[in-house]
């Protein structure tokens, strides 16, 4: 047993013992034979002299080495992409066809046209042609751009004042209910232009046709401060440019424009020239204009007022001017004659000089207005205070003469409606409403302080606006308060006088110019243009007729206290 | 009146088979491809598929990558596609192609 176990152990003990020779072993056996190969190869060597070195340790060295490497880095870039736009069509047989047949007809057009130029020279036909065509689309394109450019700043400007053209619209004072007898104005759009804005407003006039024009005289009052004049229109569309822009060498004093043509307008300067201007022709300078040698004032021109045509079908208007001549200007192939209508002569007070000749002092007109239906009679007002009824036809006499006011006047205006009323204003604070036949006033009032100008509404014959230079607009209506204005609203600062009123013609606004250039637009609130009140089951009757009974009736109560005193 | 069709006929024939009715391309690449589109109609003239197939081939090598290709008597349409690179154009009085790019 011990043998076997023995021999077991021995066996074990020979195994690891074997195992560890082996490796031994076997370390011998590759040294062996390695020495075995290289004794070998130095057997072979000596048989083959060319062979390739072996690079080994001892006859072959390696060196290698590595650069510094940048280090990697991730960029991107994003360029825009190319721009996309939609497109939409349909195709069906139909438009198929259709744009067939179109193009067929642009096709024979063009051959006629060919066949239209072949008698002309062809080549030169068709240069000219084409030279024509892109002027005109040259103009044409510019003429579309400026018209867009005017859209798109009318928009601009809309949208600019949006909440002034919602109130222009749509903003009655709800407050009117409440008060009675009291109405106010608000203020809307404010017109100025950076040239004219050291020259005073001294003319306003709507455009009878297009009620959203209306024309800016600007001049000085100032007699030692002249300088040049403007004329300018303005658009409500567009309350920040004027549409047309004229300037010249002297401040123009009045204008007005034509009832049947509206692109003309009439204008007096402070050197007495008067001048028509053409609003189709865009130039700067008048299309006709007087000057010395055709008789021209010598004194500065204060009102002038287009006429009817005359027998010739030519226009012509008056003017009125401080050299004391009323002068028609008669616009005749092209040229402006003048005629002396009427001299103010001042009467009672003829001065002989030694000579045995009269001399007249001549009364200064600053102011006048044609009567509305009876076309040969006019009312002029002199910077003596006087007013002169007179007669196109009688050139040297006056039909009547009132004795207005202290200071000049400044305004005369007839009733739109009432054939006999007319109403004056004067630098003596007051304003004074007369009945042509009778000499004295119906109606004073003292405004406390000068007056630059009066005006009657257009819708209703009680109605009339008056502006003073502390700022004011004085609204009146003789059926709701005969003694006191309904409203009585500063208008612009203090220091500005304002100078011109005027009432637009459809919309219930009224523009206010004053000294320092600027122009305010104010809407009335309902209780100043009052319709006449409907009693329970009585129509409304609406008409000249009403208006002309309403004044009648107040005048009829003046009239009655005065012949009782 | 037989006649007058007859030559109206003749002039739809002779004048422009084709004519295009919106284009956006520069004119080289709109007359290249209109003619690119009357020679794969008229191979295709039964094959509306096809001949589309042609032209977008064509024109993605030609021009650059992704066009599409709409070839039809009767559809409608609301498309996004790069500036320039538009062309919609009736053959031969009854089809409607239109070719644009949008990657």
């Amino acid at each position: 047993m011990k043998v076997i176990s023995e021999t077991g152990n021995l066996e074990e003990d020979e195994e690891p013992k074997e195992l560890e020779t082996e490796p031994g072993s076997q370390t011998d056996v590759p040294a062996a034979g390695a020495a075995e190969k290289v004794t070998e190869e130095e057997l072979m060597t000596p048989k083959q002299p060319k062979e390739r070195k072996l690079t080994n340790q001892f006859n072959f060295s390696e060196r290698a080495s590595q650069t510094y490497n940048n280090p990697v880095r991730d960029r991107e870039c994003q360029t825009e992409p190319p721009p996309r736009t939609n497109f939409s069509a349909t195709a069906n047989q139909w438009e198929i066809y259709d744009a067939y047949v179109e193009e067929l007809e642009k096709q024979e057009k063009t051959k006629e046209k060919e066949k239209a130029k072949t008698p002309v020279a062809k080549k030169s036909g068709k240069m000219a042609m084409r030279k024509l065509t892109s002027m005109e689309s040259q103009t044409d394109d510019l003429i579309k751009l400026s018209q867009a450019a005017k859209i798109m700043e009318r928009m601009v400007n809309q949208n600019t004042y949006d909440d002034i053209a919602q109130d222009f619209k749509y903003y009655d004072d709800a407050a009117d209910e409440y008060r009675d007898q009291v109405g106010t104005l608000l203020p809307l759009w404010k017109f100025q232009n950076d040239k004219a804005k050291r020259l005073s407003v001294t003319a306003l006039c709507w455009n009878p046709k297009y009620r959203d024009l209306f024309a800016v005289g600007y001049g000085s009052y100032d007699f030692m401060k002249q300088s040049r004049g403007m004329l300018l229109l303005y658009s409500l569309k567009n309350p920040s440019f004027p549409e047309y822009m004229f300037s010249s060498n002297s401040g123009v004093m009045c204008l007005d424009i034509h009832v049947d043509h509206p692109y003309l307008v009439a204008v007096g300067h402070y050197d007495g020239n008067v001048a028509i201007y053409n609003l189709k022709k865009p130039h700067s300078q008048p299309s006709f204009c007087s000057s010395a040698k055709s008789g021209k004032h010598s004194d500065p021109v204060w009102q002038v007022k287009w006429q009817k045509d005359d027998m010739d079908q030519n226009l012509n208007f008056f003017s009125v001017s401080s050299d004391g001549r009323i002068v028609s200007w008669t616009l005749v192939k092209r040229k402006l004659v003048h005629i002396d209508v009427i001299k103010l002569k001042v009467e009672g007070s003829t001065t002989e000089v030694p000579e045995g000749l009269q001399l007249h002092p001549v009364g200064c007109g600053t102011a006048f207005d044609f009567h509305k239906e009876i076309d040969y009679m006019f009312l002029v007002g002199t910077e003596e205070g006087k007013i002169y009824k007179c007669s196109k036809s009688y050139s040297s006499q006056f039909l009547d003469t009132y004795d207005a006011h202290n200071m000049s006047v400044d305004t005369v205006s007839w009733n739109p409606y009432h054939t006999k009323v007319f109403m004056s204003c004067s630098s003596d604070w007051t304003v004074k409403i007369w009945d042509h036949t009778i000499k004295t006033p119906m109606f004073i009032y003292d405004l406390n302080s000068a007056v630059g100008d009066v005006a009657w509404a257009p819708y209703s014959s009680t109605v009339f606006a008056a502006v003073t230079t502390d700022g004011k607009a004085h609204i009146f209506d003789l059926a709701i308060n005969k003694y006191e204005a309904i409203c009585n609203q500063p208008v612009a600062a203090k220091k500005n006088r304002l100078t011109h009123v005027q009432f637009n013609l459809i919309h219930p606004i009224i523009i206010v110019g004053d000294d320092r250039g600027h122009i305010i637009s104010l809407k009335l609130s309902p209780n100043l243009r009052k319709m006449p009140k409907e009693k329970k089951g009585q129509e409304v009757q609406k008409g000249p007729a009403v208006e002309i009974a309403k004044l009648d009736k107040l005048l009829n109560l003046v009239r009655e206290v005065k012949i009782k005193t | 009146m037989g006649e007058t069709e007859g030559k109206k006929d003749e002039a739809d024939y002779k004048r422009l088979q084709t004519f295009p009715l919106h284009s956006d391309m520069p004119e080289e690449m709109r007359v290249e491809t209109m003619e690119l589109c009357v020679t794969a109609c008229e191979k295709f003239s039964n094959n509306n598929e096809s001949a589309a197939k042609m032209i977008k081939e064509t024109m993605d090598k030609k021009f650059g990558s992704s066009w599409h290709v709409v070839i039809g008597e009767g559809f409608g349409f609301e498309i996004t596609h790069e500036v320039k690179n538009l062309l919609y154009l009736y053959f031969g009085g009854t089809l409607a192609v239109c070719v644009w790019k949008c990657s």
